[in-house]
């Protein structure tokens, strides 16, 4: 037979009913990779893309050059941070679930990729998160009754309605409005950074974007551009395995890491143990100086694990074996800082569970709070003709008239004693 | 013959031109193991195998890319846009080189592409799962433009689009898929089961591109509608008290005018409605052909309901969506209209 040409397919190493599999994750042990100077070339860490950075060991000692030696005090801090972004995440789910939110993304498993890069960063960094890095909001001290209320698009909403929970912005906080599209954060966040070092600032930008994202050419552009004006930028890859119902293979993680890309654009690349609190801290500390001292962008591959589904409107049982999360090699981020704490003597159980608790009770607080400001089924609520406002700086004229076009159809509607339009999110 | 939704109808016309065609491939993000995100493509795959229903990366402009490739080399691929919201990082490929590659070869290359993608509000899904671009594609030369409001239909067009030789976009109004929608959230949801375009035949037939078709006989006035605000026009009309002529446009392009211009001209009034935003939209496009035609049989101006000027708020989808209200007010003025 002459030779003849087939299609590659990948396929994920196990399906619902098999057994899971993660043999294909490489894991170097902790401590084994080598820290370079902030200064090295591109072309001369390039093995960096290939290892894997750790720090905590299986005894939860943390070990090796990349260790950044925090505090116990900020390793509690730290640790605070996730289990609340945690906490939240799953109560929201469940308001959602009980349909009190139209939807829902979970962080869950990937506390460390935000919270810990967060903290690694200065307050006046600009953070261009993708949807599922709310740990960063957390980090930067937002009240959780603020994200409540974009879930609930209630009076206190800061999007006044016009967006799908979970797509916050903060400009005091500097963090950027989150786009349900995906990918497009990537390259803003280059020519945000750009934009800092034409204006001579000492902050920098970093992005967040999951693996399957990276598909998009936006992913790209940023690289290159990034590459290209030695942009003081992070660009962030969060590699946690599955986009929907997609593993890594199909965004190109079969051949080469995704860390590899770096240097191929002539960027660090590096890939780290996302579950590994203090890795993502040292590597993120480890970019920032750089891009500081004008050494430009670094590309982050974060290895971690979507353990819930994808939205509230995604059921992984589909796609993956049920049980997968429980085989993951890099474990809890919150487990693993947890039990760091308490070998290093500094935290207990009993600790722990009492700050559970009071974790507990502030979501619920600030839930309490934020239904006060309009809930999906009664409350106060915002003015549907705000939708008008902020399309352009200045109302033009169509816009006005339309305005005004609704103003009249409500006022006729509420006349008849027919409601014009139901509330926000029945039906 | 069976019953169908409008999910099980667009899978049933892939599942019989796969069959039928060894040329028909389909691909698109989560199209393949899983199915799609809205079910579409369930059990292709296990079918038709991995070579032929294929899950891709992330990337729209990718998916158009090789499509054309894939067409242009002889297969015949289907591609699924996620969202009809996320179709714009392949719109360079769409209007640059798909709709332009026959022409710009003089006929010697071709590419026929049916792209499918699911459109429009009404499921709670803000500005980036809501969205109605058909005008954006009608704007372009080269491509056909299909948006059907039943299962019948959707299979029917899906089956045309698929066995054409030149390149389609194919809205799914997604919040028809289950059932008809006439624009009131309040009332319990209808299933297809028990509407008469929910009877869909199992095996092959076609419903042409290009025609559209008169869904209501009457005198009084036309309804131009398209899609979910098919049903929104029946449930306006019976709101205004109205005989109205409804008219599913069905096929945006190319247009059916002479259907469209012999109902205008026999009832001498005609509301325009679509649920994408009015400035620049398609209902421009059918007013201005319509009344070139018809406007010495015109009794009043033609009015158009359309989505507001705005992105799509999520907070206030119905107060956005060009409901039966806005409709059936429409349809009084052009009635007291002297
Ligand atoms: C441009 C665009 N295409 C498709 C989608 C639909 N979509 C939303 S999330 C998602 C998967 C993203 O996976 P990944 O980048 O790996 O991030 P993860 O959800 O795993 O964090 C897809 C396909 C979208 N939002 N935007």
């Amino acid at each position: 037979m002459p030779p003849r040409s087939r299609l590659h397919v990948p396929s994920p190493p196990a399906r619902p009913g098999q057994e899971p599999d993660f043999s294909y994750v490489q894991i170097s042990p902790a401590g084994a990779v080598a820290r370079p100077d902030v200064t090295a070339r591109a072309r001369d860490i390039e093995d960096l893309a290939l290892q894997m950075v750790r720090v905590l060991g299986d005894d939860h000692r943390a070990v090796g050059p990349w260790n950044p030696h925090l505090e116990p005090e900020e390793l509690q801090v730290g640790l605070r941070h996730m289990l609340l972004t945690r906490l939240f995440d799953d109560r929201m789910q469940k308001i959602q679930r009980q349909g009190r939110i139209s939807f829902y993304i979970k962080s869950t498993g990937e506390e460390a990729v935000a919270v810990a890069a967060g903290m690694a960063l200065t307050p006046r960094d600009m953070l261009f998160p993708s949807y599922r890095q709310q740990g960063l909001q957390v980090v930067r001290g937002r009240n959780l009754v603020d994200l409540m209320c974009q879930c609930l698009s209630n009076t206190r909403d800061m999007c006044k309605g016009r967006q799908m929970p979970i797509m916050y912005h903060w400009g005091s906080g500097n963090i950027f409005s989150i786009s349900g599209n995906l990918a497009t954060q990537f390259p803003q966040a280059v020519g945000w950074a750009m934009a800092a070092a034409i204006k001579g600032e000492d902050h920098i930008a970093a992005s967040w974007i999951g693996e399957g994202s990276s598909a998009e050419a936006d992913f790209h552009y940023a690289m290159n551009f990034a590459a290209v004006y030695q942009a003081p930028v992070i660009l962030n890859l969060v590699n946690n395995q599955w986009a929907i119902s997609t593993f890594q293979g199909f965004a190109g993680g079969e051949h080469n890491t995704f860390a590899q890309r770096g240097p191929g654009y002539g960027i660090p690349g590096i890939r780290v143990d996302g579950n590994d609190f203090l890795a993502v801290y040292a590597v993120t500390q480890w970019a920032a100086q750089r891009a500081r001292q004008s050494g430009g962008p670094t590309l982050i591959e974060h290895v971690t694990y979507r353990a819930a589904a994808h939205s509230t409107s995604d059921d992984p049982s589909r796609y993956r074996p049920k049980e997968e999360w429980r085989a993951w090699p890099l474990g809890d981020p919150v487990e693993r800082l947890k039990d760091h704490l308490i070998a290093l003597g500094e935290w207990t159980q009993e600790r722990h569970t009492a700050l559970e608790k009071d974790l507990e009770a502030h979501v619920t607080a600030c839930w309490k709070e934020a239904e006060t400001y309009g809930t999906l089924s009664g409350g106060p609520s915002l003015d549907p003709l705000t939708m008008f406002e902020d399309i352009f700086k200045e109302m033009p004229p169509n816009l006005a008239r339309e305005r005004d076009e609704m103003r009249a159809l409500r006022a006729a509607a509420q006349a008849s004693g027919q409601s014009a339009a139901p509330r926000a999110h029945e039906g | 013959m069976a019953r169908m939704n409008m999910v099980q109808a667009l899978n049933s016309a892939m599942d019989v031109m796969l069959e039928r065609d060894p040329r028909v491939v389909v691909l698109g993000e989560d199209v393949g193991f899983f199915g799609g995100v809205f079910r579409a493509t369930e059990g292709l795959q296990r079918k038709y195998g991995e070579h032929r229903v294929l899950d891709t990366p992330i990337a729209e402009g990718g998916i158009i890319g090789a499509a054309i490739g894939m067409g242009a080399n002889g297969l015949k691929p289907i591609a699924e846009i996620q969202f009809a919201d996320y179709i714009y990082p392949g719109f360079d490929q769409i209007v640059s080189e798909l709709a332009r590659l026959r022409y710009r070869s003089a006929g010697e290359f071709a590419a026929p592409v049916t792209i499918r993608t699911p459109c429009g509000g009404g499921i709670r899904g803000g500005q980036t799962h809501s969205q109605s671009p058909e005008a954006l594609f009608a704007h372009v030369c080269g491509i056909k433009v299909v948006m059907p409001s039943n299962p019948y239909d959707a299979k029917g067009l899906l089956i045309s689009a698929i066995e054409g030789e030149d390149p389609v976009v194919f809205f799914e109004p997604k919040r028809i898929y289950n059932g008809p929608f006439d624009g009131d959230p309040h009332k319990p949801a209808t299933p297809w089961s028990s509407h008469p375009r929910g009877e869909v035949p199992e095996g092959h037939f076609t419903v042409p591109l290009g025609r559209a078709e008169v869904v209501r006989e009457g005198r009084d006035v036309s309804v131009l509608a398209y899609g979910t605000m098919v049903h929104v026009a029946e449930a306006a009309v019976r709101m205004a008290g109205v005989d109205a002529e409804i008219v599913d446009v069905r096929s945006i392009a190319p247009l059916d005018l002479d259907t469209l211009c012999t109902s205008v001209c026999k009832t001498g009034r005609c509301v325009v409605i679509h649920e994408a935003t009015r400035f620049g939209g398609y209902g421009a496009e059918l007013v201005a052909s319509v009344q070139e035609q018809c406007f010495w049989n015109l009794e009043a101006p033609i009015l158009r309901v359309a989505g507001w000027d705005t992105p799509y708020p999520h907070a206030f989808e119905w107060d956005y969506f060009p409901g039966p209200h806005r409709v059936a007010a429409a349809l009084k003025s052009v009635m007291e209209a002297k």
